[in-house]
């Protein structure tokens, strides 16, 4: 938590800056890197600065510097930190923060603020952030006084790390920034009165819990975001191999338990897998670890897993009985939950019901885009499926949002916790290329690849000049069908087929990367996807690929919004090929 | 799931500049639409009370209260639609009165023990303070005589027994007790 760094001189008592206070202060807390773009407001801090051991990432926009933070934070499980000027500059920010709210990633936004005699004037690049940020921080800060900048900030930290964590705002005017005061530090514990984020789990409510675990028959467990945060995989994996429950995963809960764990089933939800849906739909216990029922994996609530009890193992008591009612609420940190229950679980088989849901298995692996063959045509699935073959599902991969975060899911098999970073709760289109930066930042050993479409990958593509003034390496896959997929597929779907704004013209991705002097690699067929992959790895500096797959496949299987899970759209069976440009082809791989 | 009614919540919060802001900004980001909220100091230093009155069912009520416990600033939550309360608003009514209508209107106030706190040769300011539906019911007496103006505060509440909110005591929510 604290000093340790030893680069850091002790200032405490001497008289500092506010300026100088703000990086004495984010110093202490740990802080090694952080992302941001200077402007007036925020100057003094800025030519601080240079006085401490903090490594600034110039970013090409703040929205870039807010995903970095959370990239950073998500990489690392530490608070990621961004800093920019008042008004457009803090603006900027706020994608990045609501991104990382509704995912609950600690990160501190440190913003300029006008004087403080100029709030409210309307002055130059003066706006409300902390108005503005109310409803998408956990907490935000105004601050005016240099004495009031250690204690905010080391609260800041305090804040956005405990319990539920989440982004917090301390906004500083320019002139507690400039005036100085003697500097103080406490390393005590923070204490805030109206702030009790931990939470024990009650006996009466555990013991409900491991009576219904005792009769089910066919229980399953969801493993969500929150089993990554509490670091509670091993626990898991031993719950789970004492009671062969087997597991669903939510998108952001994907890397929590493995992949290749033989009672994984994969991932649930609107673009889960059928058996995992239909499974879900047939149990008769439902053990809800960590995550929250969102409307992406609930589908209709109406009809929503009708025949199961629900065990709702959550930090954030406002989640208990939010969208989906359950019997037992167990309110608290889940990888302690799961060590309370389980010397109290029975060790079983559990053959039949496992049986039963490898028969609900059926023909969907004749109906995996991955064992299709190929006759030169490229397709997303496959590019992915070979990403993942070729890194040895070792990478850290960042994903946008769209189609290829959805194939990702499907075909990157993620075994490890924090190897897979996407934007769950928000959908933030533009999110992978820098928070796929701030992920390389927090573990520069990992191979990043950044997985985005070509939509997202324009919104923030000036980030890649980022890449090269850091000197930073990550590997690029633009899996580029010309569309808005994901928006395109809803059309073909939904909307009759009408391609409104969906068609998509872009740049040549090979020489948006050589510009700006950059590798580029464009891949039109499955056979150079494999040298392509490797060469990317091989390279050193940042690498783009421009897979142009084919423009009109669409993710399967898939729920529509709002339908009862158990109904999918599944992709067609070979043999029944209309609609589908994928069967046309020749040898399995 | 219960029937939607009013509910009252009373929230204890630091005295800070903002909070007010950021509590109703949590009704307003959650649609939970606001009845009335008061707020005003309480015998704690640096400790503000407010009052807040809403539709909800059990289970709103009982989401409410723990995201208003997620924020920083709130220190205690208590729905007290349920405890045996006094509830209280106070309300000027400013009425058309003429001469010959003084009388009846001060009757009125007599039978409702409201005051006339102000007169003018046609017209009379009446202050009144009592639970709602009392305030309502002279309201209705005195619009025949044509109100003029009306101001009322949102409803203050406080539990008739000894509880003591003791704000140091960890934030715990109900909800927590309660399974479906």
């Amino acid at each position: 938590m604290t000093p340790a760094n030893p680069k850091l001189k002790n200032r405490i008592g001497e008289s500092l800056s506010g300026a100088q206070i703000i990086w004495e202060a984010l110093v202490r807390e740990g802080v090694e890197v952080c992302f941001g773009y200077p402007g007036g407001a925020i100057m003094p801090a800025y030519d601080a600065m240079i006085q401490y051991p903090i490594h600034h990432v110039l970013t090409r926009h703040e929205q870039g510097a807010s995903h970095m933070a959370d990239g950073y934070a998500r990489a690392s499980g530490q608070v990621g930190v961004c800093i920019a000027t008042s008004g457009p500059g803090a603006t900027n920010l706020i994608t990045g923060i609501a991104t990382a709210m509704l995912d609950s990633i600690p990160m501190v936004c440190i913003t300029g603020q006008v004087p403080s005699a100029l709030i409210g004037s309307d002055a130059f690049q003066e706006t409300d952030i902390t108005g503005c940020t109310i409803p998408v921080t956990k907490h935000n800060y105004l601050v005016t006084k240099p004495e009031q900048i250690a204690p905010t900030i080391r609260e800041a930290f305090y804040v956005a790390r405990s319990g539920r964590p989440g982004p917090v705002v301390v906004d500083i005017t320019k002139d507690a920034q400039q005036q100085s005061c003697t500097f103080e530090w406490s390393d005590e514990e923070i204490v805030l009165p109206g702030y009790h984020p931990d939470y024990a789990p009650l006996s009466e409510q555990l013991e409900e819990a491991i009576e219904l675990i005792k009769e089910a028959k066919r229980p399953i467990l969801f493993s969500g975001h929150g089993i990554i945060k509490s670091q509670a995989t091993e626990t898991l994996i031993e719950f789970v191999e004492k009671t062969n429950i087997p597991v669903a995963c939510t998108l952001l809960g994907l890397g929590g338990f493995p992949a290749s764990h033989p009672r994984n089933l994969g991932m649930m939800g609107m673009h889960g897998e059928t058996w995992v849906n239909k499974a879900i739909q047939d149990a008769d216990l439902i053990i809800a670890a960590g995550m929250r029922f969102d409307d992406r994996v609930t589908g209709n609530l109406k009809t929503y897993a009708q025949n199961a009890k629900k065990i709702h193992i959550e930090l954030d008591p406002a989640e208990i009985n939010k969208n989906v009612r359950v019997e037992v609420p167990i309110v608290g940190d889940v990888a302690a939950v799961l060590k309370e229950l389980l010397p109290h679980v029975d060790q079983t088989d559990r053959a039949e019901w496992l049986g039963y849901i490898d028969e609900l298995k059926g023909d969907s692996a004749v109906r995996d885009i991955k064992n299709l063959p190929d006759l030169g045509k490229l397709y997303a699935a496959h590019v992915i499926h070979d990403i993942y073959r070729f890194t040895e599902g070792k990478a850290l991969v960042v994903t946008d949002v769209g189609q290829h975060q959805m194939w990702e899911a499907q075909y990157y098999k993620h075994d490890y916790p924090r190897k897979l970073l996407t934007s769950g709760g928000l959908g933030t289109m533009g999110f992978a290329l820098p928070a796929g930066i701030g992920a390389k930042f927090a573990q520069p050993g990992d191979s990043v690849w950044v997985i985005c479409g070509d939509g997202g990958f324009q919104m923030t593509q000036a980030e890649l000049s980022t890449c090269a003034q850091e000197n930073i390496k990550v590997n690029v896959a633009i899996i580029n069908n010309g569309f808005l997929g994901m928006v395109r597929q809803w059309q073909q779907f939904f909307f009759g087929g009408r391609y409104v704004a969906t068609p998509l013209l872009s740049p040549d991705f090979v020489k948006i990367a050589e510009a700006h002097s950059l590798t580029g690699i464009r891949v039109e067929k499955r056979s150079e996807v494999e040298e392509a992959v490797r060469t990317a790895e091989a390279t050193e500096g940042t690498v783009v690929i421009d897979f142009r797959v084919e423009q009109e496949d669409a993710v399967y299987p898939m729920v529509p919004a709002g339908a009862n899970l158990h109904d999918m759209i599944e992709r067609p069976p070979p043999g029944n090929q209309d609609h589908n440009p994928i069967f046309e082809t020749g040898e399995d791989e | 799931m219960t029937q939607s009614v009013k509910r009252t919540f009373a929230v204890f919060v630091e005295d800070k500049p903002g909070v007010l802001n950021r509590v109703a900004s949590l009704f307003r980001r959650r649609s939970y639409n606001i009845d009335s909220l008061n707020v005003g100091a309480t015998h704690e230093p640096g400790v503000s009370r407010m009052t807040i009155v809403c539709d909800a069912d059990t289970d709103k009520a009982r989401r409410i209260e723990a995201n208003l416990y997620k924020m920083v600033n709130v220190l205690w939550v208590d729905d007290i639609t349920h405890k045996q309360t006094i509830d209280r608003v106070l309300a000027l009514i400013k009425v058309n009165c003429d001469r010959e209508q003084r009388d009846e209107i001060l009757k009125i106030c007599e039978v409702y023990r409201a005051r006339a706190i102000d007169m003018s040769p046609d017209r009379i300011t009446i202050e009144i303070t009592g639970p709602r539906d009392k305030v309502e019911g002279l309201v209705s007496v005195l619009r025949p005589f044509g109100i003029m103006e009306l101001v009322q505060t949102g409803t203050v509440a406080m539990t008739r027994g000894a509880e003591k909110h003791d704000l140091a005591h960890p934030t715990v929510p109900a909800s927590r007790n309660d399974a479906a």
